[in-house]
């Protein structure tokens, strides 16, 4: 089943193509990683899919309920609205879609590179920062909550309990009212995404959530995305260098090359395919076969 | 079009004035990344010694000298204003480079207040006028008896900016200081591991700044032939404004600026109202930011995510 | 050996000393030269002329001179340690504080008896020593706590929080009988000052602190034109007061709307502006409605201003002298202090309303958004929050606060003109609540207590007079000091006097968050 279809997607800074006529599917419940030499348009491709840029040209339709609605994606690109969501199911187009949008209706979490959490508010406010949409329908629109009654009361201890669930998964109940500033590297990109699933999301966009982790700290994450898999139904779509990372637990992978794909299937089929091998080594792909009958592969 | 020709002679003079106050913007901006809030004060202080200066010169020597006078009130203006920059930055800036974001910014608030209340002290708060100098005209045509005229005064000004822009533009765009400055600006950490002085480069800019708010406050002395403690605010924000018009962080910029800036307001002036010349120049810097904020000659900034 | 090395090193670090302190000085000379030295004064026939002041431009460079020599000569780490010492034993410094005060009674006996015709320097000397003391007090009482209730245990914790719900609830409690008490003790001619000048004056700034807290601390939006929203209150009430002859009460929301809406109409192109951009777009419009307000004659009057504002009564009853007055209607004699007092509870009132609500909203999901905001504006859209209208509603409800401190103002001044929002006004908020510390609400109100009842008390200040000579004005002073202070609090306390920041909800404890991670936002 799939749940977000990029299709011809094309970005220009300028006269620079950072990605030209890209196109790839994610399958819901699984784990997509997207990677990529240096350069290659990544973490553009998911600042498009987020909404932080407008694409130059392309769609990207997400959907989640029923797949029926799929059959609608035609008639709703024709008449130009951004999305569809009935009872059965949503689907949205995220090029027409504003960032926070993307990630309140179309419910796509997103970490980044950098780590962006608001260092200066306790590990615990971060969380709840995530929830601030049912959070502020619960306070009717700050109306109700300023009125004090208890129905705000009772959604802001529900949202304390869930933020201490996620919590709990990372193992930071502990520094709950720590500034989020003041942890160390490793846990701060746990938090990140912890922050990210507290928004309920469908799809989970993780940029390198492995850089800066020592080998022991990328295999716990790299059972701690598996878990979140499994367990809570989520698909991921990942960008991440660590191939220890990316082989363990992709279920697709989507290789980039200067703003082109130039592979894409299943971890083990990628890995061998002599294009990836000479894009990650910086040769054309004929010499890599020289090489390798010169080491005999 | 006669009335059109005669406010554009007086619209660049203007311009000039606010251009020279803009570079000392720009460049505070360029290599802080701050709005030197008291820059306006620094130029009416600037324009308040050239006046004592002046008077001084004017009670020793006879009126036959007076452009030689006004040659030595300019010098005198320029170092002793840099002087003032200077202490202002190593007093007020220099501290809290490195800190709180905000915290540079109401410092230099601070000294603006302080700077103009400090005039208003030690100088009294009447407007000070001097008698009019250079006030001859030539007259360039008539039109149905409406002379277009340029006076002395105003060619002077004009030869001033434009020597002294030269001279500046030289030393920032082809000595080792200039290069050190642009080296700051990209990146204050690596040009002090490759052996830039910093603290000293950045004390330069401000002595600069400075210098070249001196220049123009001393035109204002002598263009409008009056000069009160009030008198920086307004000028700060409007050559704040061309700074912007022009892209701020660009030298050509902020010239371009003012000068665009004091034809505005002068042709604003005779057109529509003069009561509403100030609402027009505030207006002008609102619509830039939101429109087009890298300015005419800027670089756009792109939001990194 | 030992002391010849010493000796030695003494004399190096003297004339090192000397050194910096010639290099002060001649730096004061170049500065001062100019415009202290010289004055340019208009003579008889209105021509300038100059007047030389040589030996104060004298005693300024001597100043600097000795400043910097004793500067560089002080053992500053070692007086140090010892102050920090002496700041810790809380019976030192109460000893200090009795001292303090039997030194004021002596100071003031003595000058009276000196000088019996002066009261004012007595008076001067008492508040200046009553100050110290003060200020001694409530140093031992910290240090005391301080020593007692460790943070790092529970009970520390609980006794700490005793105290500070003790210490609010005592200071409430003063500012509600602030006004009686000065009634009290100095009757109605000596108390109408200090309930005004010092009393309301000072809460309007606390509130104007608190209401652009939210913008500015909060939301890290860095708006320098917080005045056109004051201008807004003030204007509506005026016109509308005028015009329609409706009260206060029902002007009072109005006006706050009214502002609220300015306030959004403003926000909504600007908000997209970052940085010192913001500042200086806000700064641009505050201009423009006071330009506006000086040009559009026909509505505002102009420079002259609107004079004969209706003043605000007690729900109906006017304040005035006769059988319909207040004074009448409730058996006193007449007096124009009950006006001010009603006035003061009023601006008490609202500006503890302003505080309530933003201590509400800052624990609901509106409020962490602002901060979120400010934090980490990238971040929040990611998460799905609408950053345009977050934005806007912190600039609405600031702006609305700022509304109803200018309907105040207008109602309590009886006048409005455009001189009472200038950019001085919005630049005297923005440091009060920097200065405050960006956030704090406690913060905030020192703020302003420091700043507006620093630079009211330089009115009276009447001892200077005394010691500069007799046409020495104190208040000419005020704005010069005013700006000298900001710069020098800004190098002391970057990030204002109170920079921790304390979170909104929590799971096991309330800790304060430290300054050093809180961002400032990039507005």
């Amino acid at each position: 089943m799939t749940l977000l279809r990029v299709e011809h997607l094309t970005m220009r800074f300028g006269g620079l193509v950072a990605i030209n006529d890209l196109s790839f599917t994610a399958e819901r419940g699984h784990i997509t990683a997207l990677i990529g030499p240096n350069g290659a348009g990544k973490t553009t491709v998911f600042n498009c899919i987020t909404g932080f840029y407008k694409p130059s040209e392309g769609r990207m339709a997400l959907q989640f309920g029923d797949p029926a609605v799929w059959d609608e994606i035609e008639a709703l690109t024709e008449r130009g609205q951004r999305g569809l969501e009935c009872r059965a199911g949503s689907l949205f187009l995220l090029e027409r879609m504003p960032d926070f949008l993307v990630a309140q209706k179309a419910r796509v979490a997103r970490t980044f590179q950098n780590i962006r959490l608001f260092p200066g508010m306790t590990v615990l406010e971060n969380l709840l920062v995530a929830q601030h949409q049912p959070l502020m329908r619960a306070s009717g629109w700050s109306v109700l909550g300023m009125l004090g009654l208890p129905s705000y009361a009772r959604a802001e201890r529900a949202a304390i309990e869930k933020a201490r669930l996620w919590l709990d998964r990372i193992g930071l109940t502990e520094r709950a009212d720590d500034p989020a500033g003041a942890l160390p590297y490793g846990a701060q990109r746990e938090l990140e995404i912890a922050r990210a699933m507290c928004t309920d999301p469908v799809l989970l966009c993780l940029d390198e959530p492995a850089a800066g982790l020592n080998p022991s700290e990328s295999a716990e994450l790299a059972r701690f995305l598996r878990t979140l898999r499994n367990e809570h139904a989520i698909s991921i779509l990942l960008i991440e260098h660590d191939m220890s990372v990316v082989m363990e637990i992709s279920d697709h992978v989507i290789v980039l090359d200067h703003g082109v794909k130039i592979a894409d299937g299943p971890p083990d089929v990628v890995r061998d395919d002599p294009k990836v091998i000479a894009a990650y080594l910086g040769v054309e792909h004929d010499e890599v076969s020289q090489v390798e009958a010169e080491v005999g592969l | 079009m006669e009335v059109f020709v005669q406010q554009l002679i007086n619209g660049v003079t203007l311009g000039s004035i606010y251009g020279l106050i803009a570079i000392g913007y720009t460049m505070v901006f360029g290599i802080l990344g701050m709005v030197n809030f008291a820059h306006g004060d620094v130029f009416m202080v600037s324009a308040f010694i050239a006046l004592i200066a002046f008077l001084i010169l004017t009670s020793w020597i006879g009126a036959g000298l007076i452009a030689l006078a006004l040659v030595v009130v300019l010098i005198v203006a320029m170092a002793m204003t840099a002087l003032l920059n200077w202490a202002i930055e190593r007093v007020a800036y220099r501290p809290l480079r490195g800190s709180f974001r905000l915290a540079p910014l109401i410092s230099a608030i601070g000294m603006s207040i302080f700077l103009m209340n400090f005039v208003q002290v030690a100088q009294g708060p009447r407007n000070k006028s001097i008698p009019p100098l250079f006030s001859e005209v030539i007259v360039l045509f008539t039109v149905d008896g409406y002379d277009v005229t340029v006076s002395y005064k105003q060619i002077a000004i004009w030869l001033t900016t434009g020597v002294l822009l030269l001279a500046f533009w030289y030393l920032v765009s082809k000595t080792a200081l200039g290069r050190a400055q642009r080296a700051c600006e990209q990146d204050q950490k690596m040009a002090a591991l490759v052996g830039i002085n910093v603290d000293r480069t950045i004390s330069i800019t401000f002595v600069i700044a400075a210098a070249l708010a001196a220049v123009a406050g001393t035109m204002y002395l002598v263009h409008y032939g009056v000069v009160s403690f009030a008198d920086g605010f307004t000028p700060g924000v409007k050559a704040f404004t061309a700074a912007v018009l022009g892209g701020i962080g660009s030298l050509p910029g902020a010239v371009i600026g003012g000068l665009a800036i004091g034809l505005i307001e002068t042709l604003w002036s005779a057109y529509f109202s003069s009561d509403y010349k100030d609402v027009a120049a505030f207006s002008i810097l609102i619509v830039v930011m939101i429109f087009l904020p890298q300015g005419l000659l800027g670089r756009p900034e792109v939001e990194k995510v | 050996m030992a002391a010849e090395a010493n000796n030695v090193a003494s004399r190096s670090s003297l004339l090192l000393a000397l050194r910096a302190a010639a290099r002060t000085a001649l730096i004061a000379f170049g500065l001062l030269l100019p415009l202290i030295a010289f004055r340019a004064v208009h003579d008889i026939r209105n021509e300038l002329v100059l007047e030389t002041r040589w030996p104060l431009f004298a005693a300024f460079v001597a100043i600097a001179f000795a400043g910097r020599l004793l500067w560089e000569l002080l053992p500053r780490e070692s007086l140090k340690i010892r102050l920090a010492a002496f700041a810790r034993a809380p019976g030192q410094l109460l000893s200090a504080a009795a001292a303090c005060l039997v030194l004021a009674n002596v100071l003031r006996l003595a000058a009276k008896s000196l000088a019996d015709t002066d009261a004012a320097i007595a008076l001067a000397f008492t508040y200046l020593f009553a100050f110290a003391t003060f200020a001694f007090v409530i140093g031992a009482v910290g240090a005391w706590v301080i020593r007692r209730y460790p943070a790092g245990t529970e009970t520390g914790r609980q006794r700490r929080h005793q105290i500070g719900v003790g210490l609010r609830t005592g200071a409430l409690g003063f500012l509600l009988v602030y006004p009686l008490m000065l009634f009290w003790l100095a009757g109605s001619q000596g108390s109408i000052k200090w309930i005004d000048n010092f009393g309301i004056q000072i809460l309007i700034y606390v509130m104007l602190g608190w209401g652009l807290n939210i913008v500015v601390g909060l939301a890290g939006l860095l708006d320098l034109g917080y005045v056109a929203f004051y201008a807004v209150g003030a204007y509506s009430y005026a016109l509308l007061a005028k015009s329609f002859g409706l009260s206060f009460w029902i002007l009072l929301p109005l006006a706050g709307i009214l502002a609220a809406f300015w306030g959004v109409l403003l926000g909504f192109p600007v908000l997209r502006l970052r940085g010192d951009y913001l500042a200086i777009v806000t700064l641009a419009f505050g201009e423009i409605i006071r330009l506006v307000l000086i040009n559009w004659v026909d509505l505002t009057n102009g420079y002259a201003g609107i004079s004969g504002v209706p003043r605000p009564s007690f729900f109906g009853i006017p304040f005035t002298d006769g059988p319909d007055g207040f004074a009448a209607r409730f058996g006193l004699e007449f007096n124009a202090i009950y006006r001010t007092m009603f006035l003061y509870y009023v601006i008490l009132v609202l500006a503890l309303i302003t505080a309530y609500v933003t201590m509400r909203l800052r624990r609901l999901p509106i409020g962490r958004a602002w901060e979120a905001l400010r934090e980490d504006e990238i971040a929040c859209r990611a998460l799905g929050i609408n950053t345009t209208t977050t934005k806007l509603s912190a600039f609405a409800i600031g702006a609305m606060f700022g509304g109803f401190a200018g309907s105040f103002f207008a109602a309590r001044q009886g006048f409005v003109s455009p001189e009472s929002f200038t950019f001085m006004e919005s630049a005297v908020i923005v440091a009060i609540v920097v200065l405050g510390g960006m956030g704090s609400q406690i913060g905030v109100a020192a703020a302003a207590i420091v700043i507006i009842g620093g630079t009211e008390l330089m009115r009276e200040l009447d001892v200077l007079k005394a010691i500069f000579g007799r046409d020495f004005d104190p208040t000419q002073y005020r704005m010069l000091l005013f700006g000298l202070a900001m710069v020098v609090i800004m190098i002391w306390k970057p990030r204002g006097l109170i920079s921790t920041r304390t979170p909104s909800v929590f799971l096991k404890e309330r800790k304060a968050v430290s300054g050093a991670h809180v961002r400032e936002g990039h507005g």
